[in-house]
């Protein structure tokens, strides 16, 4: 009995970031780069895995030196850990992938500056162990790359005609418009309003269930 | 005339919020009410003027003769967070009731990308002189607060207009934006 809450508990930590607290459509974190990079799906796994890479070892080390830090200089050390790790990737991008480093160049440095992972250090990584940490920071990584999936399949769709590099609408049947920034505020817009339409939906189902018993 | 086109192209043409997508947090943020988004903009005008300034000077005097301009990211996110510590402390000393208005916002501006997005900015746009730097600083963070201002006059009216349930909050002020954004893009060939 115990061993299954103890894996449900794990489950639920894990799947809690990729929906219920989905950090593009729930929580409006990140949006910088969930903005800035969405024109082509390529670039959304891209910057998905990056942030993933950068979140699953700053969730780490913040949470296996949690005792150590005191509390007023927490935020400081947080982000210099983040800003570390972030030049290690920059570096690491530049020599395996330039291509998709040089597409993303503007916004690699800016994960520093990104909501998400210092969020998650600061509500999740300070307070649990390393193993919980690790999976949190994978299952809001997930959720924040289906977020930015989501937005440039959309926006490379109809702003590109093609997905993913293969064309699907002809070029003259595309409207540039969303390859744009008012495309990319719209698609948005759109997609948060129907997360929040599913988060209500099922928020009044779960009410009926109440009343029935 | 030269720093008059970087200073226009700052505040319009490349707009840090609608056309470079950065700062997009506190856009969404803190533009519920007008008071909070002129006071948000009023401390980022000049974090983001100071922060350019110094890290213009760090990046010539110190990452390029030591070689070790890798270093860039980290050295910048730290003088804006020691900027912020010292805006947050200056602020408590000598205008405490605007420090308490500020709360919570003012350390916000350290993960506020608008920030750090200028400073790399400078470095990657090759800005030679300091009066280039300065100026640059000045509009980008002007423009930063126009934006806002704008923004956080259109959401309070939007709020007293029946919305549907699924749009009410952001996603409706995400639409206002890209409208915003569209009048923006008009500006686009000017410089």
């Amino acid at each position: 009995m115990e061993n299954k809450s103890v894996l449900k508990d794990l489950k639920d930590t894990l799947t809690l970031g990729m929906f219920k607290q989905n950090p593009t459509f729930i929580l409006f974190l990140g949006m910088c780069p969930a903005l800035g990079i969405t024109t082509k799906c390529v670039n959304a796994i891209g910057m998905g895995a990056a942030v993933i890479f950068v979140m699953f070892f700053s969730n780490i080390i913040v949470s296996l030196i949690r005792h150590i830090v005191m509390d007023e200089i927490r935020i400081p050390v947080f982000i210099i850990i983040i800003a570390a790790l972030v030049t290690i990737l920059e570096m690491g991008m530049e020599m395996l992938t330039p291509e998709l480093y040089d597409a993303m160049k503007v916004f690699i440095p800016l994960i520093v500056a990104n909501c998400i992972p210092l969020a998650r250090c600061e509500a999740f990584a300070q307070f649990n162990n390393p193993f919980k940490s690790a999976l949190d920071a994978i299952g809001m990584g997930i959720g924040f790359t289906i977020g930015l999936l989501c937005l440039s399949f959309v926006r490379e769709l109809l702003g590109l005609g093609t997905v993913f590099g293969v064309r699907i609408i002809p070029t003259a049947f595309t409207i540039p418009a969303f390859s744009s920034s008012c495309g990319a505020f719209l698609t948005l817009a759109i997609c948060a309003s129907i997360a929040a339409a599913l988060v209500i939906r099922n928020r009044k189902r779960a009410q009926l269930k109440e009343e029935v018993v | 005339m030269q720093l008059f086109f970087i200073f226009f192209a700052a505040v319009f043409v490349n707009n840090i919020i609608l056309t470079q997508f950065l700062g997009i947090c506190s856009f969404l943020g803190v533009t519920n009410k007008r008071s909070q988004a002129l006071g948000m903009g009023a401390a980022v005008i000049f974090v983001i003027f100071t922060s350019c300034i110094l890290s213009y000077l760090m990046h010539k005097y110190i990452l390029i003769p030591f070689n070790v301009d890798y270093l860039q990211t980290i050295l910048f996110i730290l003088i804006i967070a020691s900027l912020v510590q010292f805006v947050e402390i200056v602020m408590k000393k000598y205008s405490p009731t605007l420090y308490r208005a500020m709360g919570i916002y003012l350390p916000l501006i350290t993960t506020n990308c608008a920030v750090l997005g200028a400073c790399n900015n400078i470095i990657t746009k090759g800005y030679n002189t300091i009066w280039e730097t300065a100026i640059y600083g000045i509009g980008i963070s002007l423009g930063y607060a126009l934006v806002m201002f704008i923004f956080s006059t259109i959401r309070e009216k939007v709020d007293y207009n029946p919305t549907p349930m699924p749009w009410k909050g952001n996603p409706i002020g995400l639409v206002c934006a890209a409208s915003m954004a569209l009048a923006f893009f008009g500006l686009g060939g000017l410089v």
